[in-house]
């Protein structure tokens, strides 16, 4: 949906963009148990980033003008993703060249890109769906000095003025700030596109700028990995005999 | 050196908060130090001291309800920074995930989230990771940590101690993100934080046969869920939707009726304990990842279970 009837100032807004593993990838590890085993592995661009957080900000900026630019920090494995929101309609693209290596690094990389540019709004996604860490947005907020809306499920403007539905505690709850804001992005905010042909061409004469890294002191690291055990198998019920689901639950999962 | 647990006593005290104040607490006990809590709600001191039996020494309390992220920034890393504190601990619900990562900034403290586990020693955490598909273990390098730790992950265990209150009324500046209005819980049991819960899918075929799933959850004391079928139809509210694009929920027990067990399904269920299924087809690929299958009609099942429950009368 695109907001109608008030015509706000453009804006300039910032989404930040990441890759992570399809979901349906085998997941494995190398090296014993350290490194994260690259083959194989489809990535796409994380779902809240892309179907969300980015449609919303294309949509703010088709209604209203302005500008979307995305940013990424990764490598050059990174670009398809990239070129992907420049399809959906991003008008420009900035990729920090390096590794992304914990939520710290990557957010230090994108305040230090964003801190003199005056945006408007930056979008994230409410967390990757790889290390589920929903830090990177927090971050980047306290970087920056900005108020931080997370789980926000609708995003109007009026003006200046920003309104948001977003997660409480069993249910949602209406807030409103003043722009220029950090806003995660949880599912509902918008409806998920599908990039036409139009869009792919446009893509490849998009600017995709490439910037260097600032140093960042790393404040964690990942030791190893490890696979949950394997479930030890179902045990079945008949259907007729759900005392014996109870017993079992009681008696032998103790869970109830 | 004391490790400080930040809570939200809005109305209560949560079971997650009450894990969040114990997980501190037996952090501090292994390296040496009080447990303090940090919060802001509105609970009378009476209710804040009993904290003590999860391991609290001291609560700093500061009557406010709706702080924002700054807001309670500020307040959290100004009490860290007042008391020494070189461990700070969140619960990893809506409040801990957007408030740790501003706070670990502003300390300069590498951060973990949604802890499953004790730290060890050398405070490596273990985490999920790719969906619930596997775990890591991050160590955390700087002298100031802080851990968000995810809901229903560890039993608190009850002591006997009482917490000393202190009022804090310190000016954390004005909110900056104003709540304008709230739609209230829909269930009783917030499904994030529940222990048992009830879920159901596409096989109930329309919102108008929720209601044994309601009674099955009534009867458990459960949270009910769904698939995300279900709420893309407004069958069901969005806030219920579990799954990589959904909730990530970690109870107990986890009942699935109707649910074919995709793997995006899968991603925010599988670090449930314990896994109930019940389908019509015994092909469903739910019944894998399940500890105990039901081959049978929803429609069927559901009231039989749910009289069982009542009957066995727990
Ligand atoms: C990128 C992406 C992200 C996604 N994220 C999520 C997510 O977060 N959460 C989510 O749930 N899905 C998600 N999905 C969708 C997911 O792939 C499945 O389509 C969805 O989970 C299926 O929902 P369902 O099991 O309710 O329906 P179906 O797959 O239609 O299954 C219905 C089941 O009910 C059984 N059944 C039928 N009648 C009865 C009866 N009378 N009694 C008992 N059983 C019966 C059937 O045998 C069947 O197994 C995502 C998909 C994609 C591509
Ligand atoms: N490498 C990255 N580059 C750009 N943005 C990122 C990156 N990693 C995470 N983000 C953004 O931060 C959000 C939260 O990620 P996380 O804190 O890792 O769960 C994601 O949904 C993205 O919007």
């Amino acid at each position: 949906m695109i907001t109608k009837s008030i015509k706000n100032n453009p804006m300039k807004i910032l989404v930040c963009i990441s890759k992570s593993p399809d979901t349906t990838s085998k997941i494995s590890f190398t090296e014993n148990n350290t490194k994260f085993d690259e083959a194989g592995i489809q990535y796409i661009i994380n779902p809240y980033d892309e179907w969300y957080a980015l449609v919303r900000g294309i949509e703010l900026k088709e209604a209203n003008g302005g500008s979307v630019t995305t940013i990424t920090v990764g490598t050059a494995s990174d670009d398809p993703t990239i070129r992907k929101a420049l399809a959906i309609g991003a008008d420009n693209a900035v990729r920090i060249d390096a590794e992304a290596k914990d939520a710290f690094f990557v957010a230090k990389q994108i305040a230090e890109y964003a801190k003199d540019k005056a945006y408007d709004l930056v979008l994230l996604g409410k967390e990757t769906i790889s290390y589920n860490g929903a830090q990177v947005g927090g971050m980047v907020a306290e970087l920056l000095d900005l108020p931080y809306i997370s789980l926000a499920s609708k995003l109007e403007i009026n003006g200046t003025t920003a309104s948001i539905t977003r997660d409480a505690k069993g249910g949602d709850e209406l807030v409103e700030a003043n722009l220029p804001l950090t806003i995660s992005a949880s599912k509902g905010m918008a409806e998920q596109r599908i990039p036409n042909m139009r869009g792919i061409m446009a893509a490849r004469s998009k600017p995709l700028t490439v910037v260097a890294p600032a140093e960042v002191a790393e404040t964690i690291s990942t030791i190893n990995y490890e696979m949950p055990p394997e479930k030890s198998g179902c045990k079945y019920v008949d259907a007729n005999n759900m005392e014996e689901l109870v017993d079992l639950l009681h008696n032998e999962a103790k869970v109830i | 050196m004391s490790v400080l647990v930040y809570i939200d006593s809005k109305d209560g005290i949560a079971k997650n908060a009450q894990e969040a104040v114990f997980y501190g607490s037996k952090i501090a006990a292994k390296t040496g130090g009080d447990t303090i809590v940090v919060t802001s709600g509105n609970l009378d001191n009476d209710a804040l001291s009993a904290l003590g039996k999860y391991g609290a020494s001291k609560v700093i309390a500061h009557n406010s309800v709706d702080l924002d992220s700054q807001q309670l920034t500020k307040l959290v890393a100004d009490v860290a920074n007042d008391n020494g504190s070189k461990v700070v601990i969140f619960s990893q619900d809506l409040t801990g995930k957007a408030v740790a990562p501003r706070v670990a900034v502003r300390l300069n403290a590498g951060i973990v989230s949604g802890a499953i586990a004790l730290p060890s020693d050398d405070f490596v955490v273990k985490v999920n990771a790719f969906s619930g598909k596997a775990f890591s273990f991050v160590k955390i390098n700087s002298e100031v940590k802080v851990i968000s730790v995810l809901p229903n992950s560890l039993q608190p265990e009850e002591g006997a101690g009482t917490a000393e209150v202190q009022n804090e009324s310190c000016d954390l500046g004005a909110s900056k993100v104003i709540v304008k209005s709230r739609v209230e819980p829909t269930g009783e049991i917030d499904l994030p934080e529940a222990e048992l819960v009830v879920s159901a899918g596409r096989g109930l075929k329309g919102p108008e046969n929720w209601g044994m799933v309601e009674d099955l959850a009534k009867a458990l004391g459960a949270a009910t869920a769904c698939s995300r079928p279900v709420a893309d139809s407004d069958w069901r509210p969005h806030h219920e939707h579990v799954g990589q694009t959904g909730v990530a929920i970690r109870p107990n027990l986890y009942i699935a009726a109707g649910i074919s067990g995709a793997i995006q399904h899968l991603a925010g269920v599988n670090g449930s304990k314990v896994i109930v299924v019940i389908n019509t087809d015994p092909e469903a690929p739910f019944f894998k990842a399940a500890d105990y299958g039901i081959v049978g009609d929803a429609f069927e099942v559901l009231p039989k279970l749910t009289a069982a429950i009542k009957a066995a009368n727990l």
